[in-house]
């Protein structure tokens, strides 16, 4: 920066300090991944501690690694009404919003509210870029995108949030939010401080994401990319698996829980593609997490790591686990389970911590057999009974950007 | 969507980039009818934040967002570290999404790892944090042709519901490549703001703002001689708001979704003494 530009002098902002927030109310929510359709599907799979890991049978151009791969979207083209929108991503975020009962939830609260009072917000990291890999598979001899995919809405960011816009019938403030792997995350925050200021009554979240070729092979050229199923926090782990999800959760003011209690925000301000050495957004997302929602680390139950199984995310997030967290505290990532769902990872996970203190279950992780000697006494193997009922999930993505979400069965007083 | 007229909201910092209007002082002075243009384009913007290696490998839309936000905390005079920010893009960096897809089909075992971290929708916002050692949060969205309404929207809504300033980034870059007649966008358009909860010593308006149901068509237009200096690019719908902030005022209903308007009136003010 030149003297012209310095901020020397300058008005800097104050360290911002969030206070307690009001809950809200998870009025119903759904997630599909390669553990199948719907909230039932996962929890079996989380119980009977059942990888959906698969080798990979996705790419044309042979990759030797392992995906999670939601079965089926090739043969399910979206109904005739949203062909405009038709492809890999949109007829995943259409499946999901099919399952538990989601479509009749929303119903009921646009009936409550009226369309324009619920805001719509989806977390994506690549959203339907898998169909402009297939139009350049696809060019014409004079080098022009096939007839059938020149539709320009598939070819951009908001083609999710578009799409489910109009599938769901909402005129509200709905927004496309790609922060990378925090995505889907964030979206949570956005919509408790829509609620907030009054902007909004309701807010259907969630994340879509889905396996496209650029990701997998862009994954690959960071040496990111495991040749065997992903090994959450093993000492001998070789990197991710990549996977795909998509989810949606209603939130209200009022209602039965589970609650979202707390959000934390942060950036690493480090590296682009390589976490901060000591954690330190992840700490200060923790930290605001804890914050608003009025918890102390004692009182967690479960932590959904971020736990990608790549070297450095691992080492840096079990340290950061076992600084800030007692012994009693159960922590793993589920990507053992299901892979790196990239921009729906942080959705999908915080499905799963909805799951776990819902069902009283915290998973451990899947295929570690020896954990790093980074991991404190927080970071399990098995599966075990849950304590509290109070969870965290955690995600950090690319561009140093970090969200973590705490939810709860129980409306603190 | 009824929402009452919001608490007041200030103008602390303005920027903006195009190829023809180069920084905001030359745009501020064109948008306003009060300056021609100049005759020759820019090529890109050369943000000083970033080392001279990485000034010349940074992807357009990088050394583009972080000229613009850079100086809208100048002209704010905020420090950008602490400051939370919001980037709003149509399309992220269309070239390395050309790049990307084409690898893919000729030699995807060479696509270059920088490359594809820079493929991601917030490189912009990360590498601006990584420059200014700034730790606090940033949001990146896409609301497609209505993408600038709804990052400034998500700007003022983070400034009511944390009382802090934040940082609004918009902009956008060329397509290129197979993908260019289908994902339209022209040249390279950035636009930034500081916007703050309380007037103070840089403060250039006070903007009050409310969203209403409605269609694109009660939109305001930008001025047509405008309009062809920055002939399109995805982020063009930002003019309309910037004509108002040239012209030291005025209401400005920008659409926000197919049936959703932002209703803004901008109102020029003296700094808040110091």
């Amino acid at each position: 920066m030149t003297a012209e530009r310095s901020v020397a002098g300058s008005r800097a902002p104050e360290h911002y300090s969030p206070g307690r927030m009001t809950p809200f109310s998870i009025n119903a929510f759904t997630v599909t991944s390669a553990l199948g359709c719907g909230l039932a599907a996962q929890l079996d799979m989380l119980v009977g501690r059942r990888s959906g890991l698969r080798a990979n049978d996705f790419t044309e151009h042979e990759l030797a690694t392992w995906i999670g791969r939601v079965g089926g979207l090739e043969t399910a083209p979206l109904p005739e009404r949203f062909s405009e929108w038709d492809c890999r991503n949109n007829r995943l975020a259409w499946l999901a919003l099919q399952q538990d009962g989601l479509l009749d939830a929303i119903a009921r609260a646009r009936a409550r509210h009226g369309a324009g009072r619920i805001a719509l917000l989806l977390g994506t990291s690549t959203s339907s870029i898998g169909a402009t890999e297939e139009a350049y598979r696809r060019l014409t001899p004079d080098g022009q995108f096939p007839a059938a995919l020149r539709r320009p809405i598939i070819h951009t960011a908001h083609s999710l949030g578009g799409f489910v816009q109009r599938a769901l019938g909402l005129d509200g403030i709905c927004a496309t939010i790609a922060t990378a792997c925090s995505s889907s995350v964030k979206v949570f925050a956005q919509a408790a401080r829509l609620m907030r200021c009054g902007l909004a009554d309701a807010a259907v979240v969630g994340g879509v994401d889905t396996l496209c070729g650029s990701v997998l092979f862009g994954f690959n050229s960071l040496e990111l990319v495991s040749t065997e199923p992903c090994r959450p926090f093993d000492v001998n782990r070789r990197g991710i698996s990549i996977g795909e999800a998509g989810g949606f959760a209603l939130l209200e003011r009022d209602g039965a829980g589970p609650w979202l209690l707390g959000y934390g925000e942060s950036s690493d301000a480090h590296h682009m593609s390589s976490p901060h050495p000591d954690g330190l957004g992840a700490r200060l997302a923790i930290g605001d997490a804890l914050a608003r929602s009025g918890l102390a680390a004692a009182d967690i139950g479960y932590i959904n790591l971020h736990g990608t199984a790549s070297a450095r995310n691992d080492e840096v997030e079990a340290r950061v686990i076992g600084d800030l967290f007692p012994a009693t505290t159960h922590a793993s990532s589920t990507k053992g389970w299901t892979g790196h769902a990239l921009g729906a990872a942080g959705y999908l996970e915080s499905a799963i911590s909805l799951l776990a203190i819902q069902h009283g279950i915290a998973p451990g992780n899947l295929n570690t057999t020896t954990l790093d000697p980074a991991c404190g006494p927080q970071i399990r193997l098995d599966n075990a009974p849950l304590a509290r009922p109070v969870a965290l999930s955690q995600s950090f993505g690319f561009g140093g950007s970090n969200c973590v979400l705490a939810f709860g069965t129980e409306r603190p007083h | 969507m009824n929402a009452a007229m919001q608490q007041e909201t200030f103008v602390d910092g303005i920027s903006f980039w195009a190829q023809r209007l180069p920084g905001w002082e030359i745009a501020g002075a064109v948008l306003a009818g009060r300056a021609d243009p100049p005759v020759v384009a820019g090529r890109r913007p050369s943000p000083e934040l970033l080392p001279p290696a990485e000034r010349r490998r940074a992807p357009d839309s990088v050394a583009l967002a972080m000229e613009v936000a850079a100086g809208a905390c100048a002209a704010a005079a905020v420090d950008p570290a602490g400051l939370a920010s919001v980037f709003a893009t149509t399309h992220a960096d269309l070239a390395i999404t050309d790049y990307l897809c084409e690898t893919l089909v000729r030699a995807p075992l060479h696509t270059s790892p920088t490359r594809f971290h820079n493929s991601v929708h917030n490189a912009a916002a990360g590498y601006w944090c990584i420059a200014t050692g700034c730790h606090a949060p940033y949001t990146t969205l896409s609301v497609h042709e209505y993408s600038f309404a709804a990052g400034l929207f998500e700007t003022l809504l983070q400034v009511a519901s944390d009382g802090r300033p934040v940082l609004y980034v918009a902009f956008d870059i060329e397509a290129c490549g197979p993908l260019a007649p289908i994902t339209v966008s022209h040249g390279l358009l950035g636009a930034g703001l500081v916007l703050s909860p309380v007037r103070t010593a840089t403060s250039r308006a006070r903007l009050s703002w409310s969203t209403r149901p409605g269609g694109g068509a009660q939109s305001t237009a930008a001025r047509s001689a405008n309009t062809e200096l920055i002939g399109g690019n995805a982020m063009a719908a930002c003019l309309p708001f910037y004509e108002a902030l040239a012209a030291g005022g005025g209401p400005v209903t920008l659409a926000l979704g197919p049936d959703l308007l932002l209703d803004v009136v901008l109102d020029s003010c003296a700094p808040a003494p110091p």
